[in-house]
């Protein structure tokens, strides 16, 4: 089976051709933003970090950047850094440059000012636009998708229907041969045990109880137990009995393969295959961030309150639960799961209409948040203090 | 009259989730698995929405299994069409606060 990508330099396929706007520093979305505003076919990357950090964020900021400007969805970069910044924007544009697509960078302080920045970076930013605009699409294997899932304003349908649509749909990409990523590493936090069964081997397992461990160890440097009276009593006046029942309600989106391994949060997939875990929290800014920095060309997210946001980079396709959501909210949700809880439709037959509109949107079809511009919120998830 | 659904997920499931509200003793359950088949069950006691009921008998000691992993086990034994909850299942991890 076939989607329609843009195969790209270095061999990967994407489902998007975009000029990636890059600050390498919070100080700099001003000026990304005045040229993204200006220039179409652009998406700006405004995230708030990059400065006044300690040394191993501001490594884990370029990393991330470094990812997402090397997405396979990004044709061309355009890297805007200040001058002063404690990421390392040289190496971000080297890194991106390897991937062979076109790369530039501008300096606000060298420049003389954001005005004379904004002039320049837009005339850098129509140039890479036209570069990659006439790229075309071409038929590419199903195994060379990379999904991406997440849940997010969840309720109680979502452990039942839209996150059991999601795992239907990445066991069959999986079949297909191709890679599924999810993360969220707190809601693992009571099934971690049965996660680390599912591993190819006893290290992934090893390594699926550590990333709990550290992070309710960080929890726990801030004085929070993380596992203490979970389910709270609104899960259990819900109907949620024990914490493995709530945790499995959001594992259950990865769907039932063995877990290949596990991801660095900055961290790109290279040549694997199957289901990966990537270390993220669950909040959408951050985790977005590290599924697009993943590669992944689209993500299924599943809701159930109505969750609205996408991401710059990559197309957030979104499988609500509860009927209600989606007929109230159906400019924002995709997929209506609700009907499985209605008994109107099986897990399956909705399944199989997920993956339907995956490749549709591989193939180019937009996503609602897409088509609303609602994808501008980012941020990347860093580890340690503000200083 | 609309039928009265409740979701197994997985084959090996013992327990279903209602998505109704307002059910007591002596109703009837429409309980649908992944590929829509169903089999209807009568409930044995009140379930609120989104609770769980038994699909078959459950020995005491027994897991209860949901997502087709052990959610708990059982305290008690438990009938098919029961109301399964915390009275007759408890974590098999505990719970932090306890």
């Amino acid at each position: 089976m076939e989607f329609m990508g843009y195969r790209r330099a270095n061999g990967k396929v994407g489902s998007r051709n975009l000029v990636a706007v890059i600050p390498s520093v919070v100080c700099a979305n001003d000026v990304s933003e005045a040229i993204v505003n200006q220039v179409s076919g652009t998406r700006g990357l405004f995230h708030h970090q990059g400065c006044c950090q300690l040394p191993p964020d501001l490594v884990r900021v370029t990393d991330t950047l470094c990812s997402l400007g090397s997405s396979p969805n990004v044709g061309a970069a355009l890297i805007v850094s200040l001058g002063c910044e404690g990421t390392d924007h040289e190496r971000l544009a080297e890194t991106i440059a390897k991937t062979g697509k076109p790369v530039e960078i501008i300096h606000i302080q060298e420049l003389g000012g954001a005005s004379r920045a904004i002039q320049e970076g837009t005339d850098l930013a129509q140039k890479l636009v036209q570069k990659i605009a006439d790229q075309q699409r071409e038929a590419c294997d199903m195994s060379e998708v990379v999904m991406s899932i997440k849940c997010g304003g969840s309720d109680a349908t979502s452990g039942l229907a839209s996150n059991c649509v999601i795992g239907y749909v990445a066991d069959k990409i999986v079949d297909l041969g191709g890679t599924v990523v999810f993360g969220e590493t707190t809601e693992f936090i009571g099934a971690e045990h049965i996660l680390a069964r599912r591993a190819v081997n006893e290290q992934v397992g090893q390594k699926i109880l550590d990333i709990v461990a550290q992070m309710e160890g960080r929890a726990k440097s801030l004085g929070c137990d993380m596992r203490k009276g979970q389910p709270t009593p609104g899960n259990m006046a819900g109907g949620l009995t024990t914490i493995e029942e709530k945790s499995l309600g959001a594992i259950v989106k990865s769907g039932t393969k063995p877990i290949q391994g596990v991801l660095d949060y900055p961290q790109m997939i290279t040549n694997e295959k199957g289901l990966w875990i990537k270390d993220t929290p669950g909040r959408e800014p951050e985790i977005l961030t590290g599924m697009a920095a993943t590669g992944a060309q689209f993500m299924f997210f599943s809701t159930g309150r109505g969750a609205p946001q996408g991401y710059p980079i990559m197309p957030v396709v979104k499988i609500c639960g509860n009927v209600n959501t989606y007929e109230r909210m159906q400019h924002d949700m995709d997929i209506n799961a609700g009907l499985i809880i209605e008994g109107k439709k099986s897990i399956e037959e909705v399944g199989e209409e997920a993956f339907a509109m995956a490749v549709k949107v591989l193939n180019g079809g937009m996503s609602k948040n897409e088509a609303i511009h609602y994808y501008s919120s980012i941020d990347i998830h860093c580890l340690g203090p503000v200083i | 009259m609309d039928k009265k659904i409740a979701l197994k997920i997985h084959d090996i499931d013992n327990v279903a989730t209602l998505f109704v509200n307002g059910i007591e003793a002596g109703m009837d359950i429409t309980v649908r698995d992944k590929k829509g088949n169903e089999e209807v069950i009568k409930s044995l006691g009140s379930i609120p929405y989104g609770h769980k009921i038994a699909v078959r008998d459950i020995q005491k000691g027994e897991l209860i299994m949901k997502y087709g992993e052990e959610i708990g086990g059982a305290t008690a034994d438990i009938k098919k069409g029961d109301y399964v909850h915390d009275h007759n299942v408890e974590s098999l991890r505990g719970r932090g606060d306890l």
